[in-house]
């Protein structure tokens, strides 16, 4: 049975496991008929020409892990930032595990979003935000159909969480093959800061693939530090579909560091509901063999006097291919809006490649946007430089390569977490930068 | 320390140096001047080991040895150095980690181990100390955003970190305010030895007034056409390369 039947006929299954008199269960039903009519996306889509599924579809997925598994954190504590005091929500295979969490209620809510979706004194906030700003595309569709489980987040106004949140998703191998879905909302109250860390994690070579969609909506002056570690096996494949809706003078930043995984699509989705604000995007992708990473990004400038960065840089080695599909669009109203978007590129191999297309749509006459991409080698003369200094051609190359993914950490503000991502830059570049940072 | 012998090298098919012949003894500091185009950032270059430049003929020996297939980072661990005339920009990369990863690689390369952390802060004081160069300028990011002057300082100061056998300063003055050319000046003089030697290449006299030559050549298409004392090179500052021109023609 193809994956889409599969789904859609397993539809009936999951319903004997939620409620499905709530009204979350009607837009349950909506997304289901909708992704049946649409199916998965295919390359004739001009959103998906440079990226097929088809690889990642073939497998039997279950859909639902009958297994339970445990794990020790000592076995999985490499795969968290441990040495900050943090919030934890983790999930194996897709079911919670009270035993690797730190959860809390204490003055905020960091929990499970199968409480909030079956709690009443959550009922409000599901109301207001629940599938509000995801999208009716297809995976998100899907996601949204399935939706039970996964990291819910509720700062109320005027917090300032000091204790980053870290939602983790392992796959244990238990199943042959594995889907997850996980449905994560975080809102953030007025004046509120709150940062969060982000990673999918399948501890074996056994197929897993994650659609994932996490909405966030940042109210007034709040700020979003959003951070996704994306470092998965080859046999792992990951969709994230997330979607920021911002108020007025709120600040919201994702950092997406790819640095491993069979296909990783980020759709990243930011709608400026207010002015003043300011929507930031930074990536660093580092792959090679015949890894895949497509970044979709999109902003939309509704109101005026916003501002928008994105600042993408990837290295491709052996067969690896990447795309990069920035969207900038700025309505009539959006007037001095700024924005800012460059994607730069280097290729290490004859047989890597990246498809990058910078979209601007500019409907306001009083902006400043531009747009700058690059894709190269790495510059001779630089490294003659380095090595007239005896710094030998391999380590040269890493430097360089350092060097030029480097400024996108320097809005990381977590230095636990800046400090594991240079690490694990210097071991995907396969050098010792030979100092510490 | 350095003899070369009739010396051809080429970039993209075209000669660019055609004969060189060059003998360095230990403690002497030679000057190579000439008109722009004559090949002398190409000789800098060459000996240092840049792969760009097609060596097509003759032979470049560092205390007897061969070193014409040595890679650059070789010929850094036997003592080479250049100071670049456009150093390169390393985002990312402080002043003080790019000298310890540098030193620790040359260490490596003998077969010693790394410098230890208290040795280097010393040495990075002293040196620091000898070119002028502030604390805070150590931990900014190698070059970049750095003014003509800084760059050229902060060549001297990795000079003076490695304690090469052969130095050669590609236009280290160009760009150079009076003072900066007297602190670069002065810290290539301390570094100076009996036992070390140096290359100054240069358009101009003014740096040979702080940096006395005991040698100086012309350099003209890419042979060496006249070589003198240092007055040769206050004679091509009265009177330019056009008499010297005019004599190789004759």
């Amino acid at each position: 049975m193809e994956l889409k039947e599969k789904l859609v006929s397993s539809f009936m299954a999951f319903e004997d496991m939620v409620d499905v008199d709530s009204p979350v269960h009607d837009i349950r039903t909506e997304a289901i008929k909708h992704f049946e009519n649409v199916g998965f996306p295919t390359k004739r889509q001009e959103a998906w020409k440079y990226t097929s599924l088809n690889s990642v579809l073939k497998h039997d997925y279950s859909v639902f892990p009958k297994h339970e598994d445990a794990l020790e954190f000592r076995d999985v504590k490499k795969y968290f930032i441990h040495d900050i005091d943090s919030y934890k929500i983790v999930f194996i295979d897709g079911k919670y595990s009270s035993h690797l969490s730190q959860t809390t209620h204490d003055g905020i809510d960091v929990c499970l979003m199968s409480a909030a979706l079956t709690k009443p004194k959550y009922r409000l906030v599901i109301e207001n935000y629940f599938n509000k700003i995801a999208s009716k595309d297809s995976l998100s569709s899907l996601n949204t159909a399935f939706s039970a489980e996964g990291a819910y987040i509720h700062i109320p106004k005027n917090k300032l969480v000091e204790k980053p949140i870290q939602i983790l998703h392992f796959s244990t191998g238990n199943e042959a093959a594995l889907m997850l879905q996980p449905r994560n909302l975080v809102v953030v109250g007025e004046n509120s800061h709150v940062q969060i860390i982000e990673r999918h994690q399948s501890l074996t070579d056994n197929p897993v693939l994650t659609n994932s969609v996490t909405e966030i909506f940042t109210n007034k002056r709040a700020i979003v530090d959003y951070y996704k570690i994306q470092n998965d096996r080859e046999t792992a494949s990951l969709i994230d579909n997330t979607f920021i809706n911002q108020k007025q003078e709120s600040i919201a930043k994702v950092h997406t560091f790819s640095f491993g995984g069979k296909i990783t699509r980020n759709n990243l989705n930011f709608y400026q509901n207010g002015e003043r604000i300011d929507s930031t995007m930074k990536g660093i992708t580092i792959i090679g063999n015949k890894q895949h990473v497509d970044h979709n990004t999109l902003v939309h400038h509704i109101e005026p006097n916003c501002e928008s960065h994105q600042d993408y840089k990837g290295i491709f080695g052996d067969s690896a291919t990447g795309v990069f599909n920035g969207k900038v669009l700025v309505e009539k109203e959006a007037q001095k809006t700024d924005a800012f978007q460059a994607n730069n590129n280097i290729l290490l191999s004859d047989k890597a490649s990246i498809n990058t297309k910078p979209q601007l749509e500019i409907f306001a006459d009083d902006v400043k946007c531009s747009h700058g991409c690059t894709i190269g080698q790495l510059d001779e003369s630089a490294m003659f430089y380095l090595r007239s200094r005896g710094i030998p051609e391999k380590e040269a190359r890493g430097l360089l390569m350092f060097a030029f993914s480097n400024n996108v950490l320097d809005s990381v503000k977590i230095p636990e977490l800046k400090n594991r991502i240079t690490k694990l830059i210097a071991s995907k570049l396969g050098v010792n930068i030979g100092f510490d940072l | 320390m350095l003899k070369i012998n009739n010396l051809h090298a080429s970039v993209e098919d075209k000669a660019i140096l055609r004969g060189i012949n060059l003998e360095v003894k230990p403690g002497e500091v030679h000057a190579i001047m000439g008109p722009n185009g004559s090949g002398k950032s190409t000789l800098a270059s060459v000996i240092a080991g840049k792969e760009e430049y097609e060596v097509e003929e003759g032979e470049i020996l560092l205390e007897g040895e061969n070193i014409d297939e040595l890679a650059a980072e070789e010929r850094a661990h036997k003592g080479v150095f250049l100071s670049f005339q456009y150093p390169v920009e390393i985002p990312g990369v402080s002043v003080t980690n790019f000298m310890k990863t540098a030193i620790n690689e040359t260490r490596k390369a003998k077969g010693l181990e790394d410098m230890p952390a208290n040795e280097m802060l010393k040495m990075i004081r002293e040196k620091s100390e000898l070119l002028e160069i502030d604390r805070k300028f150590l931990s900014r990011s190698l070059n970049e955003g750095f003014s003509g002057g800084e760059k050229k300082r902060n060549e001297i100061f990795q000079m003076a970190m490695l304690e090469p056998k052969l130095a050669i300063l590609d236009e280290t003055d160009s760009g150079l305010d009076i003072d900066a050319l007297r602190i670069v000046a002065n810290g290539v003089n301390k570094l100076k030895s009996k036992d070390n030697a140096v290359i100054v290449i240069t358009h101009y006299q003014r740096l040979l007034d702080y940096i006395v030559p005991d040698y100086v050549h012309v350099l003209l298409d890419g042979k060496i056409v006249k070589s003198g004392s240092a007055a040769l090179a206050h004679e091509l500052e009265a009177k330019g390369y056009d008499w010297i021109k005019e004599e190789v023609n004759a």
